[in-house]
């Protein structure tokens, strides 16, 4: 027999799931939940400076290991802060399962200090929710929340804890049996019969593109994927959340596509006969108008989702069901088969459209930055970005070789989620370099997470590509309202390695530097936490472009531009 | 809440709705998911009848939907919410529902 409080059994579940770190913020709702936390000898807990930060910090871990990672909150604005981490976790299917404290049940509805409906604001961005309305529902809860939040297409699932429910006591037999984490993967029953209909289409295809998405890296399919393309001989292209299922310098390896992919990867995508699309959602940003998306080829769509299916481009074949489970069954059916004629005509393409320019490369550009970081980084670490133009040029140009290496906010595009995204990178993996790529608008959103690096001491190396505006705005300001410049560059010049110095980080900067090489490497070799200040001319490009709603083959800029 | 006006059960209804039946967990949120859901997803609900059955424990939804071209997309969301335990597409139940609207705006 046992006899706990709801605090009590919710840390002593998390312990049993093998949580080990929680990152949170305490507060008057969630002190019976702290109180029980402090017990624990087996969680570390990671005292953030914003709720935001934390939701970010336990992505970091999510997006990196996989699991399901844990955030804390107090009610109100400690739910209030956390609401866009959860939106952006759902956004791009990360697991995680928030916590958060509520006014005790008796003043639920009066308005009472630090009240808000959590429950009601957190539904239509978390798989699933719950309110919690006694502390023995929590024994079937809390498992329940990680089965949901890591099986299926994982998502973040929040538990809102009446403070006085953390209170409660209960006494019961025994815990529940542990629930299985592989729900819903297998795939869908008439599964072998699209099976046989997509690799028939795929062997009859001349021109075929594999079009691979998060969910093949969710799913653990990236080697699959990988097989998959070069037993077919398929030309590859990744969205921005699968940069990393094939080498960049794959052979087959096109890139990442849509909005500010290569030229000659749109291009090719136009020409392609039967787009294989797995683990993606076809989002406005990968396909530019859907209507002139790939417009002469068939579809077969690989989605854990079964609503994926179908839901913005109507399909040949769907095959609703786990991406990996997919390709293992499509791949006896695949023919080896080489097709040089499509492969010569992307390799025209390339020719006609390189990729990169050599200046691109020139010193203080931004990708010789972003190649030099790489190769001082070394291929074991990880790469977190916040969002603008400097999300989109490591997206570009750094060389990422595996999945899970990136994390990058794709769905919602959240400023602010680079730094603390790192800090939870790092913590899960405290023997791997972490980098954070960051701009100075996206810096400014969770500037205090500095602050939680330096408590934890997260080997976290931070290089701010410092173009003192919000770069993309200006780009779109630019080619889009008549270069009518209006609140997109700022009028100060922060001192971001003075800020850095003042939260106790080492900080460089190489604005004015005699030798920024040095100074950078030298950077980047120094043990701990510490922030790299980058001055980027303004007036550096994110290229090329497909204006907004255009279609793919619309693309404007470049060292190459053929307009 | 019903937006047809229709006193006349018996007169023929133009078939652009479909008519569906929820089996859901009996919880205080859960008509805000299915609502929810519908204004998040920008899909018309016309209709929607809801009732504890099953001692409590769970709840029967009636919803009448006008989104017969969607309505695949519609029926693919649903499944997905934790709290919808079984879905069934109901034509058989037009006329019943149609009572059901009538006899609402006798009530006034």
């Amino acid at each position: 027999m046992h006899t706990l409080n709801g605090a009590q059994i919710i840390i002593r579940q998390l312990e049993q799931l093998g949580v080990d770190t929680i990152a949170g913020i305490p507060g008057g709702a969630n002190l019976p939940l702290y109180d029980a936390l402090a017990a624990s000898t087996t969680i570390r807990h990671v005292l953030a400076r914003h709720e935001q930060g934390a939701g970010f910090i336990a992505q970091g871990i999510a997006r990196t290991t996989g699991k399901p990672a844990v955030c804390f909150a107090t009610s109100g604005p400690g739910a209030t802060n956390v609401l866009t981490a959860l939106a952006d976790a759902y956004l791009d299917s990360v697991p995680l399962v928030c916590i958060t404290g509520q006014t005790p049940r008796a003043l639920i509805g009066t308005d009472a200090f630090q009240e808000v409906d959590t429950y009601g604001m957190s539904m239509p961005i978390t798989k699933h929710n719950y309110l919690v309305r006694s502390a023995a529902d929590l024994l079937t809860i809390v498992p329940k929340a990680f089965q949901l939040a890591g099986s299926g297409r994982p998502g973040p699932v929040l538990i809102d804890v009446p403070k006085d429910v953390q209170t409660e006591m209960v006494s019961f037999e025994s815990w529940p049996e542990p629930l299985a984490a592989g729900v819903e993967r297998s795939p869908a029953s008439d599964g072998a019969q699209a099976i046989t209909a997509a690799a028939a289409m795929i062997n009859a295809a001349a021109r075929p593109m594999l079009y691979l998405g998060g969910g093949v890296i969710h799913a653990g399919a990236a080697s699959v994927a990988r097989k998959l393309a070069e037993q077919g001989e398929i030309p590859t292209v990744v969205t921005l959340m699968g940069l990393g299922i094939l080498p960049s310098e794959h052979p087959l390896s096109l890139g990442m596509l849509g909005m500010h992919a290569p030229r000659a990867t749109n291009l090719a995508m136009e020409e392609c006969d039967l787009l294989i699309a797995a683990g993606v959602r076809f989002d406005d940003r990968a396909t530019g108008r859907i209507s002139a998306f790939c417009p002469g080829a068939k579809v077969i769509h690989v989605d854990i989702d079964a609503s994926e299916i179908g839901k913005l481009r109507s399909v040949d074949a769907g095959i609703a069901g786990d991406a990996r489970a997919a390709f293992i069954a499509l791949l006896p059916h695949i023919e080896k088969r080489p097709r040089p004629e499509w492969r010569r005509r992307i390799r025209q393409l390339q020719q006609d459209h390189p990729r990169f320019h050599p200046d691109d490369f020139a010193p203080g550009r931004p990708f010789h930055l972003i190649r030099q970081v790489a190769e001082l980084a070394g291929p074991e670490a990880y790469i977190s970005t916040d969002v603008g133009k400097h999300q989109m040029w490591v997206a570009q140009a750094y060389p990422l070789t595996r999945p899970r290496q990136l994390l990058t906010s794709g769905g919602l595009g959240t400023m602010g989620f680079g730094l603390p995204a790192a800090i939870g990178a790092a913590l899960a993996h405290p023997d791997k370099p972490v980098v954070c790529f960051t701009g100075d608008g996206s810096l400014q959103m969770n500037i205090q997470e500095l602050a939680t690096a330096v408590e934890q001491q997260a080997q976290v190396k931070i290089v701010v590509l410092n173009n003192q505006s919000l770069g993309l705005v200006r780009q779109q300001q630019r080619l889009f309202y008549e270069r009518k410049y209006f609140a997109s560059s700022y009028r100060i010049k922060v001192d971001f390695a003075a800020i850095a110095r003042g939260f106790g980080l080492q900080a460089f900067d190489l604005d004015g530097a005699d030798n920024p090489d040095a100074l950078l490497t030298g950077a980047m070799q120094t043990p701990g936490p510490c922030l790299i200040n980058v001055p980027i001319d303004i007036e550096e490009e994110v290229t090329p472009m497909v204006p907004p709603g255009a279609a793919n083959t619309t693309m404007i800029g470049g060292s190459h531009a053929r307009n | 809440m019903p937006a047809t006006d229709t006193h006349n059960p018996s007169e023929a209804q133009p078939v652009n709705t479909a008519i569906l039946r929820l089996t859901v967990n009996n919880h205080p949120g859960v008509m805000l998911q299915i609502c929810g859901l519908f204004v998040r997803r920008n899909f018309n609900l016309e209709g929607i009848f809801c009732s504890a059955v099953d001692q409590g424990v769970t709840s029967c939804i009636w919803l009448k939907v006008d989104e017969t071209d969607k309505l695949d997309q519609v029926i693919k969301q649903l499944t997905k919410l934790e709290d919808v335990l079984a879905i069934e597409e109901r034509p058989d139940a037009r006329p019943g529902v149609s009572e059901m609207e009538a006899m609402m705006a006798r009530i006034g």
